[in-house]
Parts: structure tokens; sequence; C-alpha cells
């Protein structure tokens, strides 16, 4: 029987490790992210898994280490936040492109500098090229389900790509909510034993992996995981399908909020779509068609989805947890807007870069947006694109 | 210098009050830093003071000179191309024993390897406080963490014995608790030319001292009274009546050319050829 609970995200996530019982997880602190690892490796020490834990120096040994042991064909971990996955960078391209199944919880904090630990999209928003797929969630229940999510999609054969499962620093890694868990046996089927499909320890067909490939092979090397991310769509609508059977909890590549019939709309990541479901409650009980859409899957990118979705919109404002600073807008806005140029629609489109570092995002702020939205759905006119919110000017 | 006259010099008084915990000894440390300073009567327009991230990284946050808050580890990197671009500044960086000797133990060994002209403190508290508790590579054998749940496995690094060996110049040991020898030791490290290590054994009542049983902080400071043994006497000792001490005092002072120097006398010569 699921269990409802009330529980943090970090719970959540060392939660949903535990039942996930990975061979080996590889750990270095980082607020706010230090909570799972920790929680988890007390699960190690209590004899609860047979995890091998493995404290390291760095994160960058930290992925490392994860790479090493997906290598040898085990399932593998790691987690981190921010500079931690800024440092680990190097690594992160290695582990999409030799194809390992590694699944990283990322808590979302902003990049130095200067230094800060609370939440924004620079972290994860700055790994979107590295080739990982990315999951994203609202509140404490996603993190859980998207992690349980992530392993069965991540070493699906043809999938074959390391996931992100991202949420908000603090505001959802470090507040309680209620969330239902799954009994450990569930989820211990769900995600079934992992047989990879190449591993270094099998001597009777060795490999050789990261080998050094020129320009004779490199770029078929780079074709090949482009292809793979492409084909990861219907594997991510399989996976969820399967988990709305054991959960009775659905997901897809993005949820809708009273879009259907909306005029105006916003697209927004992460914990803040809590925020903006009961503006648009509060708006649509004063008349006003608002409505919204919250991506959970930002890689593979669902563009057609998207573009079909939010293409009926008079005005819709893009809102990013993340500067690109290249003079033109934040990273969602400028793929989101590709998006739609490609389908025909006519919305018009604004930006809205909100809540770095932590920058608190109320219902008042997101009010601001829709009527700003509304004036643009009235006159037809985009005034100003890049809009920054909550900001002292 | 009385203290409210030290404080109004070199300190950023509307920073206060600070992040530190009731009986940390980052605090203790961080005002004999300002003593050696005041001592070697530094200008702090020409001083810079350099950290990476942790609690004791912060100190600078409070240190009302020029200063650089870096990232974790990487400290003495930055702090390296500070002292190449400006060679006439006095660097003094400050670090911990995760900062420095964990994520950043690359950075400590080749900076001493090159016997740059920097002023090095690490607060060794034997763990990584910022982040509550987890073992660092400064943490004895055996000793609990939040990481260590039945005592640590590793084997802790003589950090005073590894910059020795990589190269550094001077070299030395406090503790919190001989704040005079602390201020000495720093003084002297920054008097000295070429790459100077100064390990400070200072307590983390909240994390290292409450999953070691070690009582309070003045319990700790206790300890490090106890268990610090002056070179000098320490030579004395036959090597059981040291056992599970620490020898605190100069431990290392040599000369060789100092890199930033032996820079200059390159560019010096092949401007003239
Ligand atoms: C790249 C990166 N990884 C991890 C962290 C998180 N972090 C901040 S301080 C710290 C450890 C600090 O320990 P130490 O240097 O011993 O200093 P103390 O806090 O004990 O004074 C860690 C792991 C970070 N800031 N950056
Ligand atoms: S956690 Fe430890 S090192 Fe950090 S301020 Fe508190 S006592 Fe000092």
């Amino acid at each position: 029987m699921a269990q409802k609970v009330a529980i943090t995200g970090n719970e959540a996530v060392a939660l949903a490790m535990k039942q996930i019982n990975p061979d080996v997880v590889a750990a270095y602190p980082i607020t706010p992210q230090t909570e799972i690892v920790q929680i988890f490796s007390t699960y190690v020490n209590n004899g609860l898994i047979d995890t091998e834990f493995v404290t390291v120096e760095s994160e960058h040994s930290a992925m490392s280490a994860t790479v090493g042991a997906a290598s040898a064909g085990a399932r593998a971990m790691t987690a981190t936040s921010a500079n931690g996955l800024a440092l680990m960078w190097e690594i992160v391209y290695i582990a999409a492109s030799n194809r390992l199944p590694i699944v990283m919880p990322v808590v979302n904090r902003a990049l130095s500098g200067p230094i800060n630990i609370h939440c924004d999209h620079s972290d994860a928003m700055g790994a979107r090229d590295s080739g990982w797929i990315q999951l994203w969630s609202e509140n404490t229940q996603e993190a859980y389900d998207n992690m349980i999510q992530a392993v069965r999609l991540a070493e699906n054969p043809n999938v074959q790509l390391p996931v992100m499962v991202c949420m908000d620093g603090f505001i959802i890694s470090h507040a309680m909510e209620n969330a239902e868990v799954l009994p450990d046996e569930v989820v211990r089927e769900f995600i079934g034993d992992y047989t990879p499909q190449k591993t270094l320890l099998d001597k009777e067909n060795p490999v050789t992996a990261g080998p050094l490939a020129f320009t004779d092979s490199y770029f078929e090397f780079k074709r090949a995981q482009a292809e793979a991310m492409i084909q990861a769509k219907p594997y991510v609508l399989e996976v969820a399908r399967e988990y709305a059977k054991v959960s009775g909890r659905e997901y897809g590549l993005f949820e809708t909020y009273k879009l259907e019939d909306a005029e105006v709309g916003i697209v927004v990541l992460g914990s803040t779509a809590g925020t903006a479901k009961n503006v648009v409650d509060k708006l649509r009980g004063q008349g006003f068609k608002a409505g919204l859409l919250k991506p959970r899957v930002f890689r593979p990118f669902p563009a057609e989805e998207l573009a079909t979705a939010l293409g009926h919109l008079k005005a819709l404002a893009v809102m990013d947890r993340a500067d690109s600073f290249n003079a033109f807008s934040g990273p969602l806005f400028a793929e989101i807007t590709a998006a739609m140029y490609d389908s025909g629609a006519q919305t018009k489109i604004v930006n809205y870069i909100y809540g770095l570092g932590g920058r608190d995002v109320g219902l008042g702020d997101i009010e601001k947006v829709y009527g700003h939205l509304a004036r643009i759905a009235e006159s037809g006119k985009v005034d100003q694109r890049l809009n920054y919110l909550g900001v002292r000017e | 210098m009385a203290v409210k006259e030290l404080l109004d010099r070199y300190t950023r008084m509307e920073k206060l009050p600070h992040i530190w915990c009731p009986g940390c000894g980052h605090g203790i440390i961080l005002g004999s830093v300002l003593r050696a300073i005041q001592r070697q009567n530094l200008e702090p327009d020409k001083t810079t003071i350099v950290s990476g991230i942790g609690c004791s990284s912060r100190a600078p946050g409070y240190m009302k000179f020029d200063t650089l808050h870096t990232t974790h580890g990487r400290a003495l990197a930055f702090a390296t191309g500070v002292k190449l671009a400006r060679p006439e500044l006095n660097v003094i960086v400050l670090s911990g024993d995760g900062d420095c000797a964990a994520i950043g133990g690359n950075h400590l060994i080749h900076a001493a390897r090159r016997n740059i002209n920097l002023t090095t403190v690490v607060f060794n508290n034997s763990i990584y406080g910022m982040t509550s508790g987890q073992y660092s590579p400064l943490t004895p054998h055996k000793r609990f963490a939040t990481t260590a749940p039945y005592g640590n496995v590793d084997h802790p690094f003589d950090l005073c014995q590894l910059v020795i060996a990589a190269g550094a110049t001077y070299v030395a040991r406090g503790t919190a608790y001989h704040t005079q020898m602390l201020i000495d030791l720093i003084a002297k490290g920054i008097e000295r030319k070429g790459f100077s290590f100064i390990e400070v054994v200072t307590q983390c009542p909240t994390y290292y001292g409450r999953k070691n049983k070690l009582g309070s902080a003045i319990d700790m400071l206790n300890w490090q009274k106890e268990h610090g043994v002056p070179v000098k006497a320490a030579a004395k000792l036959p090597p059981e009546k040291m056992e599970g001490k620490f020898v605190i005092g100069e431990l290392h002072c040599t000369q060789r050319p100092e890199y930033v120097e032996e820079y200059q006398r390159i560019i010096d010569r092949m401007e003239r050829e």
C-alpha cells in the first residue's frame, strides 16, 4: 500500500534512492543537496541497503567515480547543486557521451558569483547542452516520482542516457509537504534489475570506453548521441504510463493548467508553477482567461508538443529562473520561441527573468506578469521582450 | 593596540554579527591574523586577503582589506594570480582543512613547490564545518563524523610535512589556544619571503566536538593546550610520550628562490637579450 507521509524534498529523494538501492553512490557535500546523501548514507550505515557509498574529495571525483562504476556495469548515482555541478562539468559530458544511465538529483541553486546558496536554475540550465535528460519537479511528490521514473528511463536499452532530476533548492528540498510514497517492493519491481549492455568487467567481450575519436569518427559518435536524445521522447511517455499504473499519478512531457481555453499564459518550471496556479485560479474567478504550462521534460525538448499546446494563446510569458546573459533572453524563452516560430503560431511572447539567487516570487509578482500579458493581448504588440521580475533597478 | 582600535582599523564592523557558532575557534584565528598583520605593520591598501569556501573562508568578509572570496578549494590558485599580477601586494590566504587539503589539495602542493610568496593560514578543525560535519583529509583515524559513523577508516595527512616535502620554505603549526604563539607564527610567516604555511588546530564544537563527545569549546581548547607540544619540548620527549600529541611552533624555515622573483628574472633577461 502506498503511504501518505509528511516529508521534505531531500528526504523524499533520499528515500527514493533507498528504494532504488543503487550499487554505487559517490558523494560530496554541498548545500542544499547535502542532506540527500547524508540521509542516504544513514540507510547504508544501518544496513538497510547494500550500496557501496564512496565519499570523495570533490564533485569532479564524485562524477568520475560514478562514471567509473557505471562503466563497470553498476547502477550508479550521485547528487549535487550549483558549483558542485559546475565542477563536475567535464565528466558530466562524458557520462552522456559514454551513454551511461546515471541518475543524478540536482537540487537547484544559484551559481557563484557572488556566492549564494538559494534557488535558481542557473546550475541545471548551464548543463542543458551536456546530453543529459532533464526532468523538472514542482514539489516533493514530483521529485520522488521523477527519481523512480528516471532510473527506468535511463536504463531503457533504447535510451541509455543519464538523467538529471531537478528540484528547487530549499523551496522543495527543505520544505515539508504531504507526499505519497510507494512500498519498497513496488519500486523494486518497477525499476527491475539492471542488465548493462556492455561493461568493462565482461572479459569475454572486452570493450574500451572513451577512446580517441578524431576527425574520422567523432562526428558519428555525436550524431548517434543526438539520435538517442531524439528517440528518447516516446520512452519518457512510456515510462510515465507504466508508472501511472503503479502509482495512480500521471505524468507527461509537461503539465497544463487551465490552458485549453486560455487567452494568455505563462510557462514556468519548478516550484513557481505552484504559486502561478493560485494566481490563475484567482484571475479565472475574475473572468480573466489565464492559463499555465509547466514543462517537466526539458531534455529532450518537446518542441512540437509545446507549440501545439501554446499556439492558440494571444500572449505568452516564458519565465526563466536563469539568465543566459546573451543580451537577448533566458534559455527557456529562446527555445520556446524557436518552437513557436516553427509552428507558425501568432502568439506574442515575452520573457521574464525571475527569482535569481532565491529572490522570492509572490502571487503579486505573477499577477503583474498576467497584467502585462493582458495589455499585450489587447494591443497585439510586445512593448518589451526582456523583463526582469522583482529586481531593484 | 587596544582591541577597539584593532577592530576599527582592520574589521568591517558593519558585517557583524559574524556567522560562526558560539565557541567556534575561527574567530580566535581571525583575531590572531589581524594582530599579526598589525605587528608586521602591513598597509591595508597593500594587502589582499584571499579565501575559498567554508566557515573559515568566511573570515575575509569581516576584514577591512581588499578581499577575494573565491570558490571551494581554489583560493591558492586565485592568490597565485593576484601575486603574479601585483607582486608588491602582501597576499594572505585563509582556508579550511577541507578547502585546502581535499578539494583544493592539488593547488596546495603546487603553491608550495613553486615557493610563491604567499602566507597561507589553514583553520584545521578536523571536519567540514559548513556542510555539517563530514570528515576531511585531516580528520584523525577512528574519529567520528557524519560520514564516518563507525569511525574514520582513512588516515589523515600531516599537512605540515606534506608542504615541507613539496617545497614550502616556512612551515609552522599553532592552535587556537596558544594565541600569543599563533600571532608570532603568522607574523613570521608574513615576514618570510616564499611560501609560508601555518596550520592552526582549532575547534568546531558544533560538529567535530559533538560527534566525538569532546565537550564544550573550553574543553576542546584545553585539549589543544594539553596535546600541543612545543617543538623544543617535543624534541626531548621519547616517542611514546608524544603518542596522541602533536608538535606546535616553527617546524621548518629555510630559503629557496621565490617564484615571482624568478619569473621576473626571466622577463628581465629576455628583455635584455
Ligand atoms: C564545488 C563546491 N563543492 C562543495 C561545496 C560545499 N562546501 C562548502 S564549504 C565545504 C567544506 C568546508 O570545510 P572546511 O574547508 O574544512 O572549512 P570549515 O567550514 O570547516 O571551516 C563544502 C564541501 C562548495 N561550496 N563548492
Ligand atoms: S560549524 Fe563548526 S566551524 Fe562552522 S562556525 Fe560552527 S563551530 Fe565553527
